[in-house]
């Protein structure tokens, strides 16, 4: 099992404040892995250092090495667009562009960055809508707004629209927290599927399904990553105390 | 406190918005009519397309003044428009720096000023140094009165824009300045236009900055290094000359100009409505 995503000592600080602090650990290609924990804990923090979306937020700083197959994304030559080409991803409220159409939302990713030939785009546009199961429910209406589509159906199309681009991996911010269970529940048979492609990262405030959709877990607690391992031991049989406590409801 | 008692409150105080509603609109409406009254009469086909008469000669028109007017406000918006969106998207996406700051403050100067100052730093910039009025200085002046309305509404439209449609397109692996133009500028297009059209109505009746810039002229201009005339200016200078058929010209130059002030506000009401909304 290769690693393809690891963190080694990763600190971010937002101006004073320590976000999250000496982490170090490594994600497995093709597996699903789950970072769960009470709120504030740094969940999304260490989630958007991976695609270096802190690079955005001013006087956010990031230091420790974060490695994609055992490169730097931090290194000085390292363009973060490219980056972000390779790493994916989904937010917590559906995001689609609302000037434009669903078909136009799924190759967004290249239209965006320059001229897309026609085939081209349908061909991909076809196969990224089969791939999260909303082809049928909307080939007929390709050209129509995206907002006009349910909550459920907006994530997957946003989802649609990551892989659209062919990543390596894909995080995810809490992506069914907006959403109503059958939903959710459509979106969990989705990222089951997509590790078989994928390296999923999935930031979730909800232990259930982090029990239910997940290979990998990882506890973080006040911005430390208190225990990571399989997730049917951490559930069942965590070596931290801390852990314990969180998954049985004590805090958080 | 009873039922019927508030019931009464609540219709005085309807009453009383009501009363403060007409107050504003009875004035506006009373202008209008007699704008309409005393300017309909002199509308004609001549008044279209011809230009000045000297007093005492029958027909004319203000044609040129017409004309002119619109050659201003499109040579103000090339300068205006690019100048107020763009630098608003600087402002906007990039806008932490010292420089913003100080760019935001001068544009809140700038708009603040009495418009027959913008007039005097065009005639102080272009009017002297080329020793001639123009309409490109009348244009300038326009111009300066424009960008700080036009920059102020865009960044406003930009601010709306919600940060995770900005980190959507990032996410995709979409350069920042891409994002900026492709996505939250072009989200904000109705409100940008919509802005960019009540400049353009502001700009349409300015007087003041055009008196010693494009100083005015009573027939048709062959370049821009001369003077134009323009529709407010001609109004001025017929209105306070002392020939009855100049006032009545003014009279119809006055509707002329209030109706495409309407127009233009209209517009941009219509371009602006909401069409649906969004979840």
């Amino acid at each position: 099992m290769t690693t393809k995503v690891q963190l080694d000592n990763l600190n971010v600080h937002f101006g004073a404040t320590h976000a999250v602090k000496n982490v170090t650990m490594g994600f497995r290609a093709n597996t699903v892995t789950a970072i769960i924990g009470p709120s504030g804990c740094g969940k999304s923090t260490v989630l958007r250092s991976i695609n270096r979306m802190h690079d955005l937020t001013p006087g956010a700083r990031v230091t420790g090495k974060t490695l994609l197959d055992d490169s730097d994304i931090y290194g000085k030559d390292v363009d973060p667009v490219a980056i972000r080409r390779r790493i994916g991803m989904v937010f917590q409220k559906p995001n689609p562009f609302p000037a434009m159409s669903i078909h136009d939302n799924v190759i967004a990713g290249y239209k965006l960055n320059g001229r897309v030939k026609r085939d081209e785009a349908d061909e991909i546009v076809e196969s990224s809508l089969r791939r999260v199961a909303l082809w049928d429910e909307v080939k007929d209406r390709l050209r129509q707004s995206a907002m006009d589509l349910s909550g459920g159906q907006q994530q997957r199309l946003c989802i649609a629209r990551t892989i659209a681009v062919r990543p390596d991996v894909i995080l995810m911010d809490e992506p069914c927290s907006a959403l109503d269970p059958i939903a959710t529940m459509k979106i969990e048979e989705l990222i089951d599927e997509l590790k078989e492609q994928y390296t999923v990262i999935i930031v979730t405030h909800n232990m259930q399904q982090a029990a239910r959709v997940s290979d990998v877990t990882a506890f973080f607690y006040l911005g430390e990553l208190v225990e990571c391992g399989d997730t049917k031991k951490l559930f069942t049989n965590p070596d931290n105390r801390q852990t314990e406590d969180y998954i049985t409801g004590r805090f958080g | 406190m009873s039922f019927r008692f508030r019931n009464l409150k609540n219709g005085v105080m309807t009453l009383l918005m009501g009363g403060a509603t007409l107050v504003v609109l009875v004035p506006l409406l009373l202008i209008f009519i007699h704008i309409v009254r005393s300017g309909f009469s002199a509308l004609s086909p001549d008044f279209f397309v011809q230009i000045p008469k000297p007093p005492g000669e029958a027909g004319g028109g203000m044609a040129n003044s017409m004309a002119g007017s619109a050659i201003l406000i499109f040579l103000a918006a090339t300068l205006g428009i690019p100048v107020g969106v763009f630098g608003a998207v600087y402002l906007s996406e990039y806008g932490g720096s010292r420089i913003a700051t100080v760019i935001r403050f001068s544009a809140d100067v700038l708009s603040g000023i009495p418009s027959i100052l913008t007039g005097m730093i065009a005639y102080i910039l272009l009017v002297v140094p080329f020793k001639g009025f123009s309409a490109l200085a009348g244009a300038f002046s326009l111009a300066l009165i424009m960008i700080p309305i036009v920059l102020r509404t865009t960044e406003e439209q930009l601010k709306l824009v919600p940060t995770t449609l900005r980190e959507a397109s990032l996410a995709l692996g979409v350069p920042l300045w891409r994002t900026t133009l492709k996505v939250t500028l072009r989200s904000a297009m109705k409100g940008v236009t919509t802005g960019v059209l009540l400049a353009v109505a502001r700009i349409a009746g300015e007087t003041a900055p055009l008196l010693f810039t494009a100083l005015g002229n009573q027939f048709w201009s062959r370049n821009l290094t001369e003077p134009i005339a323009a529709l407010p200016l001609q109004i001025f200078t017929f209105a306070i000359s002392p020939y009855e058929d100049w006032h009545r010209l003014a009279w119809a130059g006055a509707l002329v100009l209030v109706t495409v002030m309407f127009a233009l506000s209209l517009t941009a009401r219509w371009f602006g409505r909401e069409k649906h909304s969004n979840v």
